[in-house]
Parts: C-alpha cells; sequence; structure tokens
C-alpha cells in the first residue's frame, strides 16, 4: 500500500503538472480538492483517466468520485480493492 | 475620425524586452537555429494553479498583455484581439502525441482544452472579468496585420476607446523539426545571426509575444500614433512598388517622407529579395532597420516590428544594431513603415508616426 501511495503521489504530480510539488509535500490524507491541493474539475477528469489508464478502473458514477478522491489515502485504498491491472 | 495611438507595451521575446529597455544589451545567437524566448518571473503575472496548466506562449501573452494594460494606465477595455500563426502548437503537439500514445484512448483534458488558438485571448479575458469584443485571427503571416488593422479600426471607425491587440507564436519541438526537414528553418549547422549574408533557404526560427493598447487619446507615455495598415495575400516581385506607392499615397505621403522602414529580412534566399526591392526604393532617403537577425522568423513577428518602430519613434532614434545600411542612422525620426512578408506570402503593411 506505501508503494502505492508513493507511485499516485508521483503519477498526480506529472499528470496534473504541479511543478514545485515534491512526493513528500502531499501527506496521505490531505484533501486534494478545496483547502486541501486545491486541485479542481479538470483535475478530477485527469484522475479518473489514471484510475482507468494505469488500474483498469472505469468510474461510471461522479457520486464515488468524490469519496475516492478525497485523499491519496482514499484513493489508495479503493485501487488496491479494484484494480484489474 | 478618431486617432488611434499606441499607449502600452509588452513584449516577451527571444531578447530581455520584457525589461523595459529598448535592446540595450541585445542577445546574439550565432549557434542555434530555433531560439527560444527569455522567461520572465511567471508567478509575479499569474497565480500558480493557473499556471500550472498553461504553455510558454500563454504564458508569455498574459505577461506581455498585462506590461502593456500597465504602462497604458486603462481600467477597462473595449476588445481583445489577437493573432496567430500556430496558436497553442504545444499544447496541440501532448494532445496529438497522446492520441498516438494511448491508442486514442484516455484522451485527457487539460491540452484539449489549452490547445485551441483563442486560448490567448480567453485567458486575458477571464483574467480580467472583460466580457467585450475577443477575436482571434490565424492567418499565418497575416494574423498579428490583421488583428492590427481590427483594432486600429475599432478605434477609428467604431468609436472605442482602448483595445488590447496581440501577436502570439510558440516554438513546439516536434513541429519546429518538421519546419527543418522541409526546409522552412535552416538547418542545425548553419550560421544564424548574419542573415543579410545568407544563400540558404529557411530562416531562423523564435518565438514571441507581442502586446499593445490602441486608444484614442494621446498621453504622456504615448509611443506612436498608428496611421494606417494594409494587407493582401498574394504579391509578385514587380507589384511592390505600386502597392507600397498606394498605401503611402493614401496616406497623402510618399516615399521620400518615410524616414525609417522595418524590413522582414529572415535570411531566406527564397523570399529576401522582397526585401531588396522594398531596399531599392528606400535606400537613397529612410534609415533601413530589419530585426530578425535578433529576434528569429514567426508567423506573428510583425507584433515584434510594431513594438520596435514604437520605440524608434518614442526615442526617435534607432540601436545601430538594427540598422541594415548605415551604423548612425537619423536622430530625428518621426515616420517609420513597416514592410513584412511571410514566405512569400501575406505581404504588411504599417505607417506609424511619432507624437
Amino acid at each position: 500500500m506505501e508503494e502505492l501511495k508513493t507511485e499516485l503521489k508521483e503519477k498526480i504530480i506529472e499528470a496534473l503538472n504541479l511543478e514545485d510539488m515534491s512526493v513528500e509535500d502531499i501527506n496521505d490524507t490531505d484533501m486534494l480538492f478545496e483547502e486541501g491541493l486545491g486541485l479542481d474539475s479538470i483535475d478530477a477528469l485527469e484522475l479518473i483517466i489514471i484510475l482507468d489508464k494505469d488500474y483498469g478502473i472505469k468510474l461510471t458514477d461522479s457520486k464515488d468520485g468524490k469519496k475516492i478522491f478525497q485523499s491519496i489515502e482514499t484513493m489508495a485504498q479503493y485501487i488496491t480493492e479494484h484494480r484489474t491491472k | 475620425m478618431e486617432r488611434c495611438y499606441i499607449n502600452g507595451m509588452g513584449c516577451i521575446s527571444v531578447q530581455n524586452t520584457f525589461e523595459g529597455n529598448f535592446l540595450e544589451h541585445p542577445i546574439v545567437y550565432s549557434d542555434t537555429n530555433i531560439i527560444y524566448a527569455v522567461k520572465p518571473n511567471y508567478k509575479a503575472f499569474i497565480p500558480p494553479a493557473a499556471i500550472r496548466r498553461m504553455s510558454s506562449g500563454v504564458k508569455n501573452s498574459i505577461v506581455a498583455s498585462a506590461l502593456a494594460i500597465e504602462q497604458a494606465q486603462v481600467n477597462e477595455l473595449d476588445g481583445i484581439i489577437t493573432g496567430t500563426g500556430m496558436g497553442c502548437i504545444q499544447d496541440s503537439e501532448k494532445f496529438l502525441e497522446k492520441m498516438i500514445d494511448f491508442n486514442e484512448e484516455y484522451l485527457t483534458p487539460t491540452s484539449f482544452i489549452q490547445s485551441t488558438h483563442n486560448t490567448v485571448s480567453g485567458q486575458i479575458a477571464l483574467k480580467l472579468k472583460c466580457n467585450a469584443y475577443n477575436f482571434t485571427y490565424v492567418n499565418t503571416g497575416g494574423s498579428f496585420p490583421s488583428a492590427l488593422l481590427d483594432g486600429l479600426m475599432q478605434i477609428k471607425n467604431e468609436g472605442k476607446n482602448n483595445i488590447l491587440i496581440g501577436g502570439i507564436d510558440e516554438i513546439a519541438d516536434y513541429t519546429f523539426k518538421l519546419y527543418q526537414t522541409i526546409g522552412h528553418i535552416k538547418k542545425d549547422n548553419e550560421e544564424s545571426y548574419h542573415i543579410l549574408e545568407s544563400r540558404s533557404e529557411g530562416c531562423v526560427g523564435g518565438e514571441g509575444s507581442t502586446f499593445f493598447v490602441l486608444s484614442n487619446e494621446k498621453q504622456d507615455q504615448t509611443y506612436a500614433e498608428v496611421l494606417d495598415a494594409h494587407l493582401v495575400n498574394k504579391l509578385k516581385k514587380e507589384q511592390l512598388e505600386g502597392f507600397i506607392n498606394n498605401f503611402l499615397q493614401r496616406n497623402n505621403m510618399n516615399i521620400s517622407d518615410v524616414d525609417a522602414v522595418v524590413l522582414g529580412n529572415n535570411g531566406d534566399v527564397n523570399f529576401d529579395t522582397y526585401y531588396d526591392e522594398a531596399e531599392r526604393l528606400f535606400k537613397s532617403n529612410s534609415d533601413l532597420l530589419y530585426y530578425k537577425h535578433l529576434f528569429g522568423e514567426f508567423m506573428t513577428a510583425p507584433s515584434i516590428a510594431v513594438w520596435i518602430a514604437s520605440n524608434v519613434l518614442k526615442e526617435g532614434k534607432a540601436p545601430s544594431v538594427l540598422y541594415k545600411n548605415n551604423e548612425k542612422g537619423s536622430d530625428s525620426i518621426k515616420t517609420v513603415l513597416i514592410y513584412n512578408q511571410y514566405r512569400g506570402k501575406d505581404h504588411s503593411l504599417t505607417l506609424l508616426k511619432n507624437v
């Protein structure tokens, strides 16, 4: 799980072009949206693509996204339980 | 009919133009034929959350437009008009690369959103919360002259007070490699700076974002007055003299009334002959200036020419590094004509005078 969390942080930094951030700057329980990392709806689309492309998870209900994308912790938990690749 | 003044300018280019000086310490690029813009401190102008999605052309344009607006001291714009030859080509490349890499699946939205040609004018409008006229011209070498002509008409004929115009193009690595392959940009081993002595095909590729605030009122900081602008898509070399004469005559001028001409020589042996013809017409009466040995060529390079002409008119003279015909020119330049063409097409003339 720890390895997956680090991998996710690296992917998010690259995909969202968070130039000034490193893996160490993102805590596992930090909120990804709003007052946390401050991501927005376009970033959410990028996260959905990461889940699909890299872990074989297709999200169809936007309500699921709200729970899954709360933090690195919740993302890693969901990926571990639902990944197909 | 109103008059049209340039009251503010901002220029991000391959020279240190954003620092406000007029080519006091020009950078000489002699070992490369693709030259990149000198980056300003973007973070002083753009919030971090927004900056991460922007390509260099968008970032340069946000900064250049902010500088122009600050200089002109305007609070409200009546229009934002941009010209771009290739648009946000960096994001177009990213988007297309991902389509290929991911077999047309998993298309990420950011590059697609930012890849459109009107991204810059849209981003500036969003930043300023400006709902006024917003237009982007995409006509290769005619892109910026079209934006300028539109801005000029908005001021002179439509009664508008302040219009922001700009010319934007950015280097995208893959596209520029293709330009080198087909001979539009010189090969790597050809000398770039001495373009007047060039005997080879292609130009030195550059990039830049240059913005101007056009206004109907002259102010203390006004650089110049824009008298007229004209462009045609096709023109034979033997038609150039008539093209220039007709343009000057409609402004009640003739060739001897032009103090300085800014020519767009770019070192391409196939097309610089147009500038040879222009030089023949003006060399006995006017100072002959060129600039693409310092700035490189790109489709909206005429915006750099307007930036140069405006500075020349404000100071009354041009730095020696811009002179084609002699090192020391006139100290009282009052009228400047800009002539540009892009690969033998999109011929444009812009006439400016001092204030």
